[in-house]
């Protein structure tokens, strides 16, 4: 049965400058303020590729004459380490900009990793009703009930620091918010015309699921999951900032600021330049992202 | 709502309950480092005294029997030794509860009071540079990293005013014999206003700290929740009776505009205890949270394994309590 079906698209879709997807990308321009949040964000991820061109020295270099260091335009303050040094004489500049390494791929791998699950899990529990949802709804419901940092500290403490180990703490709560998005709009998607249409024709679940629905609930998936990566990167910082983080010597910004802690008495720069820089990077996804629902959630429009 | 519906929705939180406990377990159990190892240290065991210990703890038995103890026992609240302190972990956290729910409740006071009458104001007054500054004051309240904030607080505050204290409840010159072990309500109690003011002078940035983000997305939703009331019939038509602009928006709309307040402010109190571990950590503040981070650099998992399972219960109570809240609120929703 499933062989006799062919899909009536052959190709890929031709450009089309009308096409929902291109007016919205044309709302979302129009939003100044979110188009330059965006511009910052790639920015940021520019920096994080290029760390080792863009700063000035290596981050882990330590030279106790350079101890507390405090800024260029400071007392004491030299050019050549412009946002000064930390305890152990290290360029605080040079560490945020190796350290947007650690924020942006963890918060880029979780958010790959758990919407990759919770669309796959949300169109099974949302297109497959029965048992599957049964049991995918339990799980998500399980899972909803820990207070999100409580539940990546339990695990971390589980599977000890480590670089993949983040990604696996946070992805293990993450995935249950796409996973609720698709799972509605699959449910409400799986009774449309061309979606019967298919079914008729003899498609298989797989092929409805992947080639029929899947493309027509992208954009909010999209959507969450910009907004996500935001609260995500917040995260990674506070287990940082806690000691659960990336591990000593590699710069991340929550371990910076929790560094910083000890010298905010006379050394305020230490603590307050890496959290800055979480601030600007965090504050420029969520404008971009509201610009983005504003533009292709059809709720927001006015 | 009828109370026969009440004990329906709570039943339904037993597979969920169990299904945490089950997750809290299998969290502990696969925690690599032997609890026995860990207890014994470096003190010198026989073989024997340790296969005895391990009897003791049931860790001989299989694994699936070990969650039936578990759970047996968690429900009569014996959640084990705590290794590090050498007593029941239930005394343990019981003992720090107070501290992290009197602040808990003080971040949410200040949520409420900051974020209700700022959202209607913005709302009344929309697109005005008050409407403006409450909607950058909310997203950046929800894009500052808590940690961040509060060592900024901490550094303007305490360190450059020298105006607040830099950590702790309250100082040793204070302390005061405890009623209620909240030490703002029995500094009153005691009649010690001296001590109540230093008490208060100890939580002010430890609760703005932790109720940033709640206040922060309570303004969003008042003002928005406000903004739909006003375009209602029914407010239009109080206004068109002639009622004064202050009755219209004081008896009518705030009424129904607060309900989605009240119900978002139920859930984010649950996401208040993830950030009493951040906070409490940055102000040294004597409560479970900072006791749990402790507990994590210590091994001491029972502890830990406790608290996780207890936020977890709480977290779902609160939901649970934010369901009933709303549907008892707006009659146009039925449970």
């Amino acid at each position: 049965m499933t062989t006799s079906f062919k899909p009536l698209r052959t190709g890929r879709p031709k450009f089309d400058p009308n096409s929902i997807f291109w007016r919205n990308m044309q709302t979302f321009a129009n939003n100044r303020l979110a188009l330059f949040c965006a511009f910052v964000v790639l920015l940021f991820v520019f920096i994080s590729i290029f760390a080792p061109w863009i700063a000035p020295h290596d981050p882990n270099e330590t030279d106790l004459f350079r101890r507390l260091q405090p800024p260029a335009w400071k007392d004491g303050g030299t050019w050549a380490h412009v946002l000064g040094c930390d305890a152990l004489g290290r360029d605080i500049l040079s560490r945020i900009i190796y350290g947007s390494r650690v924020s942006i791929f963890i918060g880029a791998a979780v958010i790959l990793v758990a919407t990759t699950i919770g669309t796959l899990a949300g169109l099974a529990a949302g297109y497959l009703r029965g048992w599957v949802d049964t049991v995918i709804s339990r799980v998500v419901d399980i899972l909803l009930a820990f207070p999100y940092l409580i539940f990546a500290i339990g695990l971390m403490a589980m599977m000890g620091p480590g670089l993949g180990n983040i990604i696996l703490a946070l992805a293990y709560k993450e995935w249950v918010i796409p996973c609720r998005v698709v799972r509605g709009e699959t449910l409400a998607t799986r009774e449309q015309e061309y979606v019967e249409a298919a079914r008729a024709l003899g498609a298989s679940d797989r092929h409805i699921m992947l080639k029929e629905i899947l493309p027509n609930i992208l954009s909010p998936v999209v959507v969450v999951s910009t907004i996500r990566m935001a609260h995500v990167i917040i995260l990674e910082a506070s287990l940082s900032f806690l000691g659960l983080g990336v591990q000593p010597p590699t710069a991340s910004w929550g371990a910076m600021v929790a560094d910083g802690r000890a010298f905010i008495l006379e050394s305020w720069w230490v603590s307050t330049f890496p959290g800055v820089a979480i601030l600007l990077l965090v504050l420029a996804i969520n404008v971009a992202s509201q610009g983005l629902r504003d533009a292709f959630d059809p709720r927001f429009q006015q | 709502m009828s109370l026969t519906r009440v004990i329906e929705r709570l039943l339904q939180l037993i597979p969920v309950l169990l299904g945490v406990s089950l997750i809290v377990f299998i969290m502990m159990a696969f925690t690599p480092g032997d609890p026995v190892d860990i207890m014994i240290g470096d003190q010198n065991v026989s073989a024997e005294q340790e296969a005895a210990m391990r009897r003791d703890l049931g860790l001989d038995r299989p694994i699936h029997e070990r969650y039936v103890i578990f759970l047996g026992n968690a429900v009569q609240g014996d959640f084990g030794q705590s290794f590090y302190h050498r007593r029941p972990v239930s005394e343990v956290i019981v003992e720090r509860l107070p501290a992290t729910i009197e602040l808990t409740l003080v971040a949410l006071l200040i949520a409420l009071f900051t974020s209700i009458p700022l959202g209607v104001i913005a709302a009344i007054k929309k697109n005005s540079w008050i409407d403006r500054s409450a909607t950058v004051f909310s997203l950046l309240g929800v894009s500052l990293p808590g940690f961040w904030f509060g060592i900024l607080l901490l550094m303007v505050f305490a360190v450059h005013f020298n105006l607040l204290p830099v950590s702790g409840r309250i100082s040793y010159s204070n302390q005061v014999e405890p009623i209620t072990h909240f030490l703002l309500i029995d500094t009153l109690l005691r009649g010690r206003l001296d001590a109540f003011w230093e008490a208060l002078k100890h939580i002010l940035l430890p609760a703005i700290t932790l109720g940033l983000p709640m206040t922060a997305i309570l303004t969003r939703v008042t003002r928005t929740s406000m903004l739909e009331v006003l375009r209602q019939d029914y407010v239009t038509f109080a206004e068109a009776k002639g009622l004064s602009r202050r009755k219209v928006m004081f008896r009518h709309a705030l009424k129904n505009a607060l309900i989605p307040t009240v119900s978002v402010a139920a859930i984010e109190t649950g996401s208040l205890l993830g950030g009493n571990m951040i906070v409490e950590t940055v102000f040294g503040w004597p409560g479970l949270g900072r006791l749990v981070v402790e507990s994590i650099f210590v091994r001491n998992y029972p502890l830990v394994q406790a608290a996780v399972l207890f936020y977890a219960v709480t977290y779902v109570m609160l939901n649970f309590t934010a369901d009933i809240l709303y549907t008892k609120l707006n009659p146009r929703v039925k449970l």
